[in-house]
């Protein structure tokens, strides 16, 4: 009996249907961190090439994609075995990217070029270059894949690029350093964070695409200088509802409204909050802590955070397996 | 008739011309100029510090790409002309940039030159961004209504060392200054510095410039044996402040000192805009534009000169003016602001033209420090704990 109970637990293991995973890129360790999502222990740690950033998986869950932006690369990983598998052409010092829903292709910032990089994850190779402002970082898809969103963090805009001739369409002047770009599920909407301006620019878009900035939101907490509440990481529920903001130095998520714009509330996280993850269900939000070197558990419907788990050093990016 | 006809049809022009770039906004082409005016200098103390013939000159071309990959996207085309000269050519040179139709000027002068080429420059309706001279003055009772001042003051400078040294617990200090009126001023705004925060100097000692070569060929035999008499006997200190703004001798300091202790100001650990090593705030990205256009790492005028341009880049983006009076109305104003890889916004005194920016504390390789430091803090801005305060400054121009 107990084998056969251990045979079952056995297989339910190696299947990993059961258990999500989420990988956390540490910047300055150099490793991916592994844990898991239902007993949110770390299972694995192993090395993620120098310097990773920004870090995404395939649609199903079976690819780990990796920004190594010391090794001009990006590093791409079995998600059950950890084992490089190869790597893609991504242009110099790659650090946000974005995958189309289809998995193909993979859109990526290149900040030392000014330069979006178009990369076919099936053939390996480059299949356009988008000259783009300075220093190109957030990185977005339109819901309808029509849009890809980059955001340059010197010339402080958004440019949006039509993915059938790699064209730039519009842009939208936004506050100081944009960093992150995240549409809403019906694609009527994209948020955008300036960390140095200290807003997120809310940005309308109309049927044909075409994009309106409406309002920028500000933040506010009793005790923090108003310098260090710097808009990092955007994430949105898919309703609509809640706007979740990591606010870098200041150690808080701010919760917004979605209906209002207006700020709700703030989540005490760990220090240097950088970027987030939905667990599939929306049930939790991980916040990866750069300076603390921790991520922090958010209990998306109550608000409220209930777990920090320790991972590498320099936590930067979260990526969280589907169901 | 003909002055009313000429600006219809550069309007015409450039319409035709932003066609090509972006239908909807409105074309738009700002001309600036780089006047960096040369002194008889002896050579530095170190090799490091030699001038490259580029200098300013290289940061103001990184900068025209940056606005312009920025203007690329709004119809607003960006063009700089750097020009050299000398103390007594300095006027003619900027009397050929404003016949030249240019409204927008950044001078690395001395202060004595930079009132006189900014009194020029406003009787030609120019804006003039001082990008070198550090005197008190031109923030207050000689301030100018078309002068902004983006490099920072000595004040600024000796209150971003002192937080550093009141947060190292460093509150005695042993303050060596030169015999040159720059030193003087320079060491002046230490002491108002100790008084702002609560140091207490010691003592002070003033070391005379002779003149002559800084530097011979074994000239440290010499330096070794002389420099540690000279600090012998001072009073009980934590830390040797060092005022020397021509840099004839504080670089001799560290490590030939009587008693063991660190240096700080003009050598040591120095209070810096930028040094080619700082990386924090995506900083890299900036340095490896740098080097990939320039060849060579940045050097501070490099990064004065830039972030001038980059100034007056985002009030164009922002205003879609290239008028010098919206343009400054706009950098004086509230709604300015700019990143410039330091962690927070830079922006402007309304009350005096100077640009409120973080300082690096720099040893020579590596960034040590940031200030202002936390801790300190202001009604305003914490970067308003460094240099002159509103109530500190008498100037009216900006009124």
């Amino acid at each position: 009996m107990t084998r056969l109970l251990l045979s079952t637990a056995l297989c339910l293991a190696a299947t990993g249907a059961l258990a999500g995973k989420a990988f956390v890129s540490n910047e300055r360790g150099n490793t991916i961190t592994v844990i898991d999502t239902e007993s949110w222990e770390v299972i694995e740690e192993f090395e993620g090439g120098n310097r990773p950033r920004g870090i995404t998986l395939s649609p199903d869950g079976a690819l780990l994609y990796v920004c190594a932006s010391d090794d001009d690369t990006v590093r791409v990983f079995n998600t059950e075995t950890y084992e490089e598998l190869y790597t893609l052409p991504s242009g110099p010092d790659p650090e946000l990217f974005v995958i189309h829903p289809e998995g193909n292709p993979l859109y990526t910032a290149n900040e030392d070029d000014n330069l979006v990089t178009v990369t076919d994850t099936e053939s390996h190779s480059i299949l356009a270059e988008v000259p783009v402002g300075v220093e190109p970082e957030g990185m977005a898809i339109s819901p309808d894949t029509n849009w890809v969103v980059n955001t340059s963090e010197t010339t402080n805009m958004a440019h949006f690029i039509s993915t059938g001739d790699y064209e730039i369409k519009h842009n939208i002047l936004v506050d100081q350093r944009p960093r992150y770009a995240e549409y809403t599920s019906d694609g009527r909407r994209l948020f955008v964070s300036a960390e140095i301006g200290g807003t997120v620019s809310v940005i309308d878009i109309a049927e044909d695409g075409t994009p309106t900035l409406k309002q920028k939101i500000g933040f506010e907490v009793p005790g923090v200088l108003p310098e260090w509440l710097q808009p990092v990481g955007v994430k949105v529920t898919e309703d609509g509802s809640r706007i979740f903001v990591a606010l870098g130095p200041a150690n808080r998520v701010a919760v917004i409204d979605g209906a209002s714009l207006e700020v709700v509330d703030y989540i005490m996280v760990g220090q240097r909050v950088w970027q987030m993850a939905f667990t599939p269900g929306e049930e939790f939000l991980v916040t990866t802590n750069g300076n603390s070197n921790d991520v922090t558990v958010i209990d998306v419907a109550a608000e409220k955070a209930i777990k920090s788990i320790q991972v590498g050093q320099q936590p930067w990016g979260v990526a969280i397996t589907p169901d | 008739m003909l002055t009313r006809l000429m600006p219809l049809l550069a309007a015409a022009f450039l319409t035709v011309f932003a066609g090509l770039y972006a239908p909807a906004a409105q074309a738009l082409e700002v001309r600036a100029a780089v006047l960096r005016v040369d002194y008889p200098e002896l050579l530095p103390i170190s090799r490091y510090d030699l001038r490259p013939e580029d200098l300013a000159f290289a940061g103001a071309a990184l900068a025209e790409e940056d606005n312009a990959t920025t203007g690329r996207f709004l119809g607003h085309s960006y063009e700089t002309v750097t020009r050299s000269t000398t103390p007594e050519e300095a006027e003619q040179a900027m009397a050929a940039l404003l016949a030249d139709g240019i409204r927008y000027v950044v001078v690395d002068a001395k202060s004595a030159e930079l009132e006189a080429l900014s009194d020029q420059a406003a009787e030609g309706g120019a804006l003039v961004f001082n990008t070198r001279a550090p005197e008190a003055a031109l923030r207050s009772d000689a301030c100018r209504a078309n002068l902004l001042h983006v490099a920072p003051s000595y004040a600024m400078r000796a209150d971003a060392v002192a937080q550093f040294a009141i947060w190292k617990q460093w509150k005695r200090w042993l303050l060596v200054s030169g015999s040159n009126p720059e030193d003087r001023a320079l060491a002046e705004a230490y002491r108002q510095a100790a008084r702002k925060f609560g140091a207490t100097i010691v003592e002070e000692r003033e070391f005379e410039d002779t003149g002559g070569a800084r530097r011979t060929d074994s000239g440290h035999v010499m330096v070794q044996r002389q420099l540690p008499t000279f600090m012998q006997g001072a009073e009980a200190h934590d830390v040797v402040i060092a005022a020397d703004a021509t840099d004839y001798f504080a670089a001799y300091l560290p490590y030939h000192l009587w008693t063991p202790r660190p240096v700080m100001g003009s050598a040591g650990l120095r209070p810096v805009t930028m040094h080619g090593a700082h990386e924090a705030w995506g900083a890299t990205q900036f340095q490896t534009r740098f080097e990939k256009l320039t060849q060579r790492r940045v050097m501070e005028e490099d990064y004065n000169a830039w972030l001038a341009l980059r100034v007056l880049g985002e009030a164009v983006t922002r205003t879609s003016s290239a008028e010098p009076e919206t343009v400054e109305d706009y950098i004086l104003s509230d709604a300015f602001e700019l990143a410039a890889f330091k962690g927070q916004k830079v922006t402007f005194r309304d009350w005096n033209g100077q640009l409120r920016q973080p300082l690096l504390l720099y040893d020579g390789r590596i960034t040590v420090s940031v200030s202002p430091q936390e801790g300190f803090l202001h009604q305003v801005s914490p970067l308003d704990t460094m240099g002159l305060d509103r109530p500190e400054s008498n100037c009216t121009a900006f009124e």
